[in-house]
């Protein structure tokens, strides 16, 4: 399993949420295709699934933790480490690279003083290299939590990051 | 040349047509008409005569996949729409679900029509977050509208729609792996056979289809076949197709165009020519897993017979232009990198056969290879092409290949000169 936190398994889900997904669970022939719903509830409540998640996950659906293991583990957007409060998912895929995507990428892990896959010492953001975003025709582009932001340039990712920084101090 | 917009005639700037728009300019007629007046394998016959080709990248025929679906088959079945899009320069569902999502939800009630499965779902990548908003909404004012739900339109006909939002990967895409991801189970591919027409999701009879070919159908339905092979520039071709231009053009747009597009009119023309006044070196036609084509390419004509013939494909039609001061060595490594991580790990050839062609190109780019390297890569590419489980280690070797054939030369000039010559 990931890395441990020895954290308590509260604040994953609310008890309604938890309510909720037994219902659902009950209602579908195959409860097993709820598994990222489920990963990506807990994931929105806590930043990120912790081990606890994981269980919980297995005990609404009936599965064993590993089978949902072996389920979370597999996609990139499902955090089964901590990250920072502002996932940065930067495309570094063919589009983005003919338009300068490495400089930018350089730059923020250079502003924020951390290695690709690190989290900024704030705690506000952990960068993470991602495949084409979709947004090839705006590119370089990046996305922060589900945010796409395309035609980047130093300036207006010094921007962003400041205006997020500021967010954040409010 | 026609610029006929079927898909794109609703698309303004910054905009989401919805039910009302959408039924402004025809919209949902095609459904009525085919439940009216069309039995299911009449419309499957149409779309067959359309000569519809899948708009997901491998271009197999929609009318001859759909007959391999056994319809008559009584208990569930699935229709499931492939919206994952995450071939590299690829975003043309994504340009069509934010501004008309009804186009996907209309077509994908006639293809349930046509192949009566009750049951859909749409897979939509996680990056589409106001995709998939959109089609939520729509999915929501069909039901009201009558259009989803049990005897739609009073035929007797059921259909209900799920949408599945994805988590990342690539091999979502590969549609075996994306019925295992929407059961809830590890997202590898599946052997085939069993194809997913015989026992696809949750083991029951299933057709993917891509979200563009899906959109189609409704124009099939109202402007007949013949009239849609009519719209291809091609004698072969049928339709329209929509492009997403990427890379070192003066414009990055996606355009509905006529299948069979000249590259060199789609460059000039849409593209408004390569950036800052270079000249046009090589492009990805249809995204990041098909061979490039180079500037004695420019007057092929964008379609699947056409670009199989110079050894290249169609794939998505995202077309990624590289200018004159590309090292395609680099070009090729960012596109092998990307395939080696998104390797789903499964087999031999794709997990260890991607990360050492990944090798081989560093060390060539970085100045360090030797006419071994370059011996060891054509090696690759034998060792590699037909031997993976499924088609994602194929497509990567796609721009080796390319790099192989056409530019040769410049990879013996890494070795000769110690270094990247374009550095």
């Amino acid at each position: 399993m990931a890395q441990e936190e020895n954290e308590p398994p509260v604040g994953l889900l609310a008890e309604e949420e938890i309510a909720a997904f037994i219902q659902h669970a009950g209602e579908l022939e195959h409860p097993r295709e709820m598994i990222i719903d489920l990963l990506r509830a807990i994931q929105n409540n806590r930043g990120w699934v912790p081990d606890a998640g994981v269980e919980l996950t297995a005990a609404i659906l009936g599965l064993t933790a590993l089978e949902v293991e072996e389920v979370a583990t597999f996609y990139d957007k499902i955090y089964r480490r901590p990250v920072g409060r502002y996932p940065i998912h930067i495309c570094d895929s063919i589009c983005c690279w003919s338009r300068g995507g490495e400089e930018i990428a350089n730059h923020l892990l250079q502003k924020l003083g951390i290695e690709m896959g690190q989290t900024s010492s704030d705690g506000l953001f952990t960068l993470l290299p991602s495949c084409c975003l979709g947004g090839c025709g705006r590119a370089p582009g990046l996305m922060i939590g589900r945010q796409f932001h395309g035609q980047l340039t130093i300036e207006r990712v010094d921007e962003l990051i400041e205006q997020l920084r500021q967010e954040d101090c409010a | 040349m026609n610029r006929e917009q079927l898909l794109f005639k609703n698309r303004r700037p910054g905009e989401t047509v919805f039910l009302a728009g959408y039924r402004a300019t025809g919209g949902y007629q095609s459904l009525q008409q085919a439940l009216r007046d069309l039995t299911p394998e009449a419309l499957r016959q149409r779309v067959k005569d359309s000569n519809l080709r899948g708009r997901g990248g491998a271009g197999f025929p929609t009318g001859v996949k759909w007959n391999f679906f056994p319809a008559d088959q009584p208990g569930p079945k699935y229709l499931v729409c492939n919206c994952d899009e995450m071939e590299p320069g690829t975003y043309k569902d994504g340009e069509l679900l934010l501004a008309d999502p009804h186009q996907l939800v209309e077509g994908m009630i006639l293809s349930a029509f046509a192949l009566q499965t009750d049951i859909g779902y749409i897979f939509i990548r996680y990056a589409y977050a106001q995709q998939a908003e959109n089609l939520r909404r729509a999915i929501v004012e069909a039901t009201e509208a009558g259009f989803l739900g049990q005897n739609i339109l009073g035929s007797g006909f059921n259909f209900e729609l799920h949408l599945h939002s994805s988590a990342g990967r690539y091999i979502l895409g590969e549609e075996t792996a994306l019925l295992n991801g929407l059961e809830g189970k590890r997202p590898n591919p599946r052997l085939k056979p069993p194809f997913p027409a015989v026992k696809g999701l949750f083991g029951r009879p299933t057709t993917v289809n891509n979200v563009e070919t899906l959109a189609n159908i409704q124009h099939i339905v109202s402007g007949g076949a013949e009239w849609f092979r009519a719209l291809a520039l091609t004698e072969e071709g049928s339709g329209t197709k929509l492009y997403g231009l990427s890379g070192h053009l003066n414009r990055t747009e996606c355009f509905e165009l006529p299948v069979g597009m000249p590259l060199r009119q789609l460059i000039e023309e849409f593209g408004a020519g390569v950036w800052r006044g270079r000249k046009f070196k090589a492009c990805l036609p249809g995204g990041a897993s098909t061979p490039y084509l180079t500037a004695e390419h420019l007057d092929v004509a964008l379609d699947f017979d056409s670009l199989e013939a110079v050894g290249s494909r169609f794939g998505t039609a995202g077309v990624t232009v590289f200018d004159d001061r590309t090292c395609m060595v680099a070009a090729t490594l960012n596109l092998i990198r990307f395939f080696a991580r998104e390797s789903c790990g499964w087999c031999t050839p794709c997990r260890d056969g991607l990360t050492m062609v990944r090798w081989l190109l560093e060390t060539i780019e970085t100045g360090q290879g030797t006419p071994e390297h370059l011996e060891m890569l054509k090696d690759q590419l034998q060792q590699i092409s037909g031997n993976s489980f499924c088609a994602l280690a194929e497509g990567a070797m796609g721009p080796v290949a390319g790099l192989l054939t056409h530019f040769e030369q410049e990879i013996i000039d890494h070795l000769e000169k110690g270094r990247c010559p374009f550095q």
